[in-house]
């Protein structure tokens, strides 16, 4: 229950914060100055416009499926905010430290799914049905090279458990408990003969241990992006063409939970790529022979200073990766539908499907 | 007739994507300063091709042009009650009723000899088309343009602005002045008709 409590008051802070983020960064792009007005540099935009759609006004149209109207938006913002829950925070902190935790989080995830077809169903508007569908049918589409892409890190780290692929990415690896004996390579091939178990940091990343992954990574990256409604593949929304999408009937404070479920949404794919990929809650800098920077800068498993050092590690990488997804917003064009389909099932599905071999080759070299 | 030459491949597509981020990069980093609001005129106009372009506009604005033509004042002080401006405005906007003075009210500040009094000097700013016609006629160049431009109201009856410095007893009385004034003299000049005839 308490981390229940903690986690949902850390989205919730990550997430106007990144609502305002967003705004600026859009601004500053574009040469302009963002919100200025509400708090220093506008700072209180974002609770502004919250405060503004709890107090507006419930609206449930006549025509509409009531029951699924109202449980759309619950089911999709429960649905991603439930992959929150495997995710490891610092070496000692999981929400729910289950096992197959990658395995759940994709299960999770899919649920959205069919929050979103309830919200479009149940606006009976052909407008929503129709947004409906083209969001489930990208996110369905974008979810096969994403979930390649995990696959290819799961063979490499033979485990489904985030906080053991966590481990495996850092110098701290031996304390975990079934890893002592463990051993990292430079790009994980023993015969170069780097042993970089203790030096740790950016060496030991999964994007390092086998730079393949570098390759899953971009494809993850970029599918995250479209089962995110982010720009460049946000069709379903196009807020800059449509009134909006599936949600094109909901105000107040069905809009605000759907608008939370959406940048939650952002957090949790950026999280899971820095988890995954990006060594989690592990420190970028190596031990240097008696510079012991990584050990420095992540403290000691168990005691406060590791907790700190994680979060701060892990935060610092998902805000950067989010930072990423804003600057891609107002940098690239929208992609037509039919490209959008084009780059899932022509270019990323196949050259996913080659990463997964190549990753399973390499995880052979790395015995 | 050239041919535009179409780009392809993966090496060309990864540095177009990349050099949009770049570009955009740029901006961002640029976000730091701003530009200055600058009037036309000015020779730093065209030399800002970074920074915010964002105006702050109640708290900043951009100069206007010296002869542009906005809201019109008029130095009640030195207008000496012509009524020249009224009947040359092309929508009728100026409102004046004129009061002769009694006694000497004083001169203008280029000399000239004020005679009339002002009960009434109304501009109906919602009616002005701005032309200028006003300005060009005063003889004393008392009613200008000046450069402020956000002068709208919520209730349309504030667009008339009253520039006369009497207020309406001061009006009355002079009213009454002139009066007895032109009383006496009626009675002086009937005084003088009747001396010149006995005589
Ligand atoms: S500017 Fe033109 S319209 Fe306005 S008061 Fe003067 S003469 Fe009339
Ligand atoms: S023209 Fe000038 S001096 Fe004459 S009444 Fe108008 S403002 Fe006064």
């Amino acid at each position: 229950m308490l981390a229940f409590l903690l986690t949902l008051g850390a989205l919730l802070g990550v997430v106007i914060a990144l609502a305002y983020a967003e705004r600026k960064v859009a601004a500053f792009m574009q040469d302009r100055m963002g919100p200025t007005e509400a708090g220093p540099q506008g700072s209180l935009q974002a609770v502004a416009d919250v405060l503004k759609l709890l107090q507006k006004e419930d609206i449930v149209p006549a025509a509409a499926d009531k029951g699924l109207f109202k449980l759309a938006p619950i089911l999709i913002f429960a649905a991603v905010f439930a992959g929150f829950a495997v995710i490891p925070f610092t070496p000692d902190l999981v929400p729910a430290g289950i096992g197959i935790g990658v395995f759940y989080l994709l299960a999770i995830i899919s649920l959205d799914v069919v929050g979103l077809l309830m919200a479009g169903w149940g606006s009976n508007n052909k407008y929503a049905m129709l947004g409906a569908m083209r969001s489930v049918a990208q996110i369905v589409s974008y979810e096969i090279p994403a979930g390649l892409a995990i696959l290819s890190v799961v063979m490499v780290c033979q485990s489904l458990d985030f906080q053991e692929i966590s481990y495996q990415q850092g110098a701290l690896m031996n304390q975990f408990p079934g890893l002592e004996y463990e051993m990292n390579w430079l790009f994980g091939i023993e015969a170069l003969g780097i042993n970089t178990t203790t030096i740790g940091g950016i060496t030991t990343w999964n994007i390092f241990r086998a730079p393949i992954l570098l390759v899953a990574f971009i494809i993850y990256f970029i599918a995250s992006l479209a089962e995110s409604n982010r720009a460049p593949f946000d069709i379903p929304e196009a807020e800059s063409e449509l009134v909006a999408g599936f949600h094109v009937e909901y105000s107040g404070f069905r809009f605000a939970v759907l608008f939370l479920a959406e940048y939650s949404m952002m957090v949790l794919v950026c999280l899971v790529a820095v988890v995954l990929f990006l060594g989690s809650w592990n420190t970028p800098l190596p031990n240097i022979g008696p510079v012991a920077l990584a050990y420095w800068t992540s403290g000691t498993p168990g005691e406060i200073s590791s907790i700190l050092w994680g979060i701060f590690w892990l935060l610092s990488k998902t805000f950067i990766l989010l930072f990423l997804q804003l600057q891609l917003r107002w940098t690239y064009p929208r992609l037509r539908v039919d490209q959008l389909m084009h780059l899932c099932w022509k270019v990323l599905t196949p050259v996913a499907l080659a990463v997964v071999l190549i990753a399973g080759i390499w995880r052979l070299l790395m015995i | 007739m050239n041919e535009v030459k179409k780009h392809t491949g993966f090496g060309y597509v990864v540095k177009s994507l990349v050099s949009g981020l770049g570009l955009t990069w740029r901006h961002f980093k640029n976000a730091r300063n701003r530009r200055t609001p600058e009037y036309v005129s000015d020779e730093n106009y065209f030399k800002q091709p970074d920074g915010m372009a964002t105006l702050k506009y109640p708290y900043e604005a951009i100069p206007v042009p010296d002869n542009g033509r906005y809201r019109l004042h008029n130095e009640i002080d030195d207008c000496i009650v012509c009524d020249l401006c009224a009947k040359i405005c092309p929508v009728n906007c100026i409102t004046i009723e004129s009061v002769k003075a009694t006694e000497d009210i004083g001169m203008t500040s280029d000399g000239t000899k004020k005679r009339l009094y002002a009960q009434v000097f109304d501009i109906d700013m919602a009616k002005c088309c701005y032309c200028g016609l006003c300005t060009t006629v005063c003889p004393t160049d008392c009613l200008t343009m000046t450069p402020v431009y956000d002068f709208a109201e919520v209730n349309i009856k504030n667009m008339v602005y009253h520039f006369t410095d009497l207020t309406p007893e001061q009006a009355e009385e002079k009213k009454q002045l002139l009066a007895k004034q032109q009383e006496e003299m009626a009675a002086a000049k009937a005084a003088a008709l009747a001396a010149r005839k006995q005589g």
